[in-house]
């Protein structure tokens, strides 16, 4: 055998303890998952109904499960980092492996469990909301789906298969270059990143063209819920933000398999260029996980007000400018960098103007509740808990925005704070608001609110326990990554609390699924439809709704349609509903067969072992081939199987 | 879907593709007039340069406007804002990079 092949087969077994544990869990929950399948016998009703389906709905709850899985896992390494920092001179981990626990932690949060949560959002919402019966192009949705899915499996093996990625989620070059970071754990985060970035710029087109092409008659640009504006705007930084990330990724993949230079400096490349392009995608991303958010908080802000959302038109102008602004003010992330004064101006300004659309925002949402009858339901909790905190990071990020004061700030536990308060008070909570409020509507019944208010306490409780301290320890010159620190500095005190504050995250968690257990087996069902008194069409039709979304595709007549129609308009007369028959598309397997190849690819590229990498990329082409001369794409369901469908309901 | 969904097509049907050919024929003179300028003007190289960029930016307004459909929508014409929009990121990104990549930094 030789060397190489040696090296490469020990790449699969553990070298220390954290590994072996991580190897065990793996193979214990495959097995667990291969053993209920079988014992059940599901696995051709979950090939038939999950694996190959082009539904926008089931694609939206497997988005969320992921992302909750995965949210366990960056969970998991944040627990690890908190452990290891409690106390001054801990050596729970060794350096190698912090660096790669942090790396890992922020990039499975970022494009992993952000990405996906809110993906999985559009998808559950978007179509219903406008009265369509699914997304623009399924059959690409599902791919965009699996895309991600793939891409998260070939990233989570690293930790067990070859090693982690370990130059931070931002894998900036010359760390991240061939020369300081051999090995196949920096290949691994470009590979996959770049995979499910395919399939978030798929999702990009896939829910614009929805979103303009798809509307309901009578539902003009102005009449559309704010969560689906919201994801309108996103889509359009997606498709313009993305391709920019695609381009640095394959420029370092470049320099790191074939050689070339871009980035190392001896050779004439500019390793601060990957820093540029890195935020040039890096900044718009942090709005494309938080505006679909703000959209989140506008409709439950608005049904637990039992108010019409306030300063739509405002609240739409602020999207627009933000969607711009976020162009504009990537050098921010890098001020220390030296670029000179006039950019450093420019770049703080155009930050700090960025207040003032999100302040806008932050009115709308007050003036909303101002007067309402508010209902305090766990949706309403999740985003009345986002505002102080959010607002907490939103004006650090000012004061971070002060380009002298940020050499003060610059990768301190400050910034660490800051991040955290936008990224969890605003993302997370927001994402938590969206699952609360749409659960009922996946799922048919509502999630319980006694255990969910506990997970939702401890939640808020911990989280600022964890973070404000970071803010007061970051002042006294605590850098972020360090994966150890001396004693008698005065950090150890902040440290401790931030550790118990995690812990306590940690506790929420466990709630959160408890709560989401309890009310599988005893949650209040909701044959209704419109479990929360809604405003917007998607609560017009069953829960969970049926798989053309709406039997008869209904005409827009106001902003908050089905308030309207529930409330003003009243029912005029109850004449049976004229079905046709529906078009809708087919089920496939490709998409599926097709991102496993995609990801087959990836780790040969991982490991620059090449017969996997063409074997993957050529049934890749063949998927695509295969595609292209497929005829039969779509279905009509027929009129009476929707009559019976609906008669089911208790529709008719 | 609807992306399946056979369209009818809701342009006007010319008889003839006036549009088309003129839009060949500019496309082929502003491609031969790259390659004069290129093998048989012997200017200075930054003038050549300067010459077939700006040719190519009216190749690309002429693609834009005679083969992409940049004036025909069905309903509401979108792709001219999001034309301007990546014109606009496109700008800002290029721009910016060179600005920022000078370095000019009393700091450095």
């Amino acid at each position: 055998m030789s060397p190489a092949v040696k090296q490469w087969i020990l790449n699969f077994f553990p070298h220390n303890v954290l590994e072996l544990g991580a190897d065990g869990a793996i193979i214990l929950a495959s097995l667990a998952i291969l053993f209920v399948l079988t014992y059940f016998k599901k696995w051709k009703w979950l090939w038939k109904e999950y694996l190959t389906t082009v539904d926008h709905k089931k694609i939206g709850i497997m988005y969320i499960i992921a992302a909750i899985l995965m949210l366990f896992r960056g969970g998991s390494d944040a627990i690890l980092m908190r452990s290891q920092l409690a106390f001054p001179n801990e050596h729970f981990l060794s350096a190698e492996h912090y660096d790669q626990i942090f790396t890992t932690h922020g990039t499975v949060m970022i494009l992993f469990m952000a990405m996906p949560f809110v993906i999985g959002l559009f998808n559950v919402a978007v179509p219903l909301q406008i009265g369509a019966r699914d997304v623009a192009f399924p059959y690409l949705n599902a791919i965009s789906f699996w895309l991600f899915f793939f891409a998260a499996l070939l990233f989570n093996i690293s930790f067990v298969v070859g090693g982690s990625p370990d130059a931070g989620w931002t894998s900036y070059t010359p760390l991240a270059g061939a020369h300081f970071d051999p090995g196949p754990g920096e290949n691994y985060y470009l590979i996959a990143l770049q995979i499910t970035g395919i399939g978030t710029i798929a999702t990009g087109v896939n829910f614009m063209t929805t979103i303009l092409k798809m509307r309901a008659p009578g539902m003009t640009l102005m009449r559309m819920p704010m969560f689906t504006w919201s994801v309108l705007i996103t889509s359009i930084i997606i498709i313009f933000a993305f391709p920019v990330l695609t381009v640095a990724l394959a420029l370092l993949l470049i320099d790191r398999l074939f050689g070339a230079h871009f980035f190392t400096i001896s050779a004439g490349g500019m390793p601060m260029q990957y820093i540029n392009l890195f935020w040039i995608w890096g900044h718009p991303e942090v709005y494309i996980v938080i505006l679909p958010l703000f959209g989140v908080f506008s409709e439950v802000v608005a049904t637990f007000a039992r108010k019409r959302l306030f300063g739509y038109s405002a609240m739409v102008v602020s999207l627009l400018a933000i969607s711009i602004l976020s162009f504009v003010v990537w050098v921010h992330h890098f001020f220390t960098m030296g670029a000179g004064v006039g950019v450093n101006d420019f770049f703080g300004v155009s930050t700090m103007l960025i207040a003032i659309p999100t302040g806008v925002k932050v009115f709308n949402w007050l003036f909303t509740m101002w007067r309402g009858r508010i209902r305090f339901e766990l949706p309403m909790l999740w985003t009345l808990a986002f505002i102080p905190n959010f607002l907490v990071g939103g004006l650090t990020g000012v004061m971070l925005a002060v380009a002298p004061a940020d050499y003060q700030y610059h990768n301190s536990y400050f910034l660490v704070a800051h991040f955290h308060y936008v990224l969890i008070g605003g993302t997370v909570f927001g994402c938590f608001a969206g699952m609360y409020y749409w659960w009922p509507k996946m799922f048919g019944f509502k999630l319980d609110d006694r255990t969910g208010r506990w997970a939702f306490w401890t939640w808020i409780i911990s989280f600022n326990v964890c973070f404000l301290p970071m803010f007061v320890v970051g002042l006294m010159g605590m850098t972020r990554r360090m994966y150890t620190y001396p004693a008698g500095l005065g950090w150890m005190p902040y440290n401790l609390i931030e550790t118990i504050g995690a812990y306590g995250m940690a506790i929420g968690f466990v709630l959160m699924v408890y709560n989401i257990y309890w009310s599988i087996r005893w949650g209040e069902r909701d044959l209704t439809g419109d479990p929360w008194d809604g405003r917007t069409l998607e609560w017009s039709t069953t829960s969970p709704a049926p798989e053309y979304n709406f039997a008869v595709i209904p005409t827009i007549k106001d902003r908050d349609h089905w308030w309207y129609v529930k409330y003003i308009e009243k029912e005029e007369e109850k004449t049976k509903p004229a079905f046709k028959p529906i078009h809708m598309p087919n089920n496939s397997g490709r998409p599926f067969i097709m991102s496993a190849a995609f990801g087959l690819a990836g780790f040969g590229f991982v490991f620059e072992w090449w017969v996997p990498a063409i074997l993957g990329l050529l049934i890749v082409l063949i998927c695509m081939g295969q595609r292209s001369f497929e005829v039969n794409t779509d279905h009509y369901i027929p009129v009476d199987v929707i009559e019976r469908t609906e008669a089911e309901a208790g529709r008719l | 879907m609807s992306s399946n969904t056979p369209t009818r097509s809701h342009h006007h049907e010319e008889k003839f593709p006036w549009k088309h050919i003129i839009g060949y024929v500019l496309s082929l003179v502003l491609t031969f007039a790259a390659i004069w300028f290129v093998l048989d003007s012997h200017l200075p190289s930054s003038a050549i340069i300067s010459a077939i960029v700006i040719l190519a930016v009216f190749q690309a307004v002429i693609q834009l406007f005679m083969f992409m459909h940049l004036t025909e929508a069905f309903g509401p014409n979108y792709q001219q804002f999001l034309i301007f929009f990546a014109m606009f990121i496109a700008f800002t990104v290029v721009a910016g990079s060179i600005w920022i990549m000078a370095f000019k930094s009393y700091v450095a």
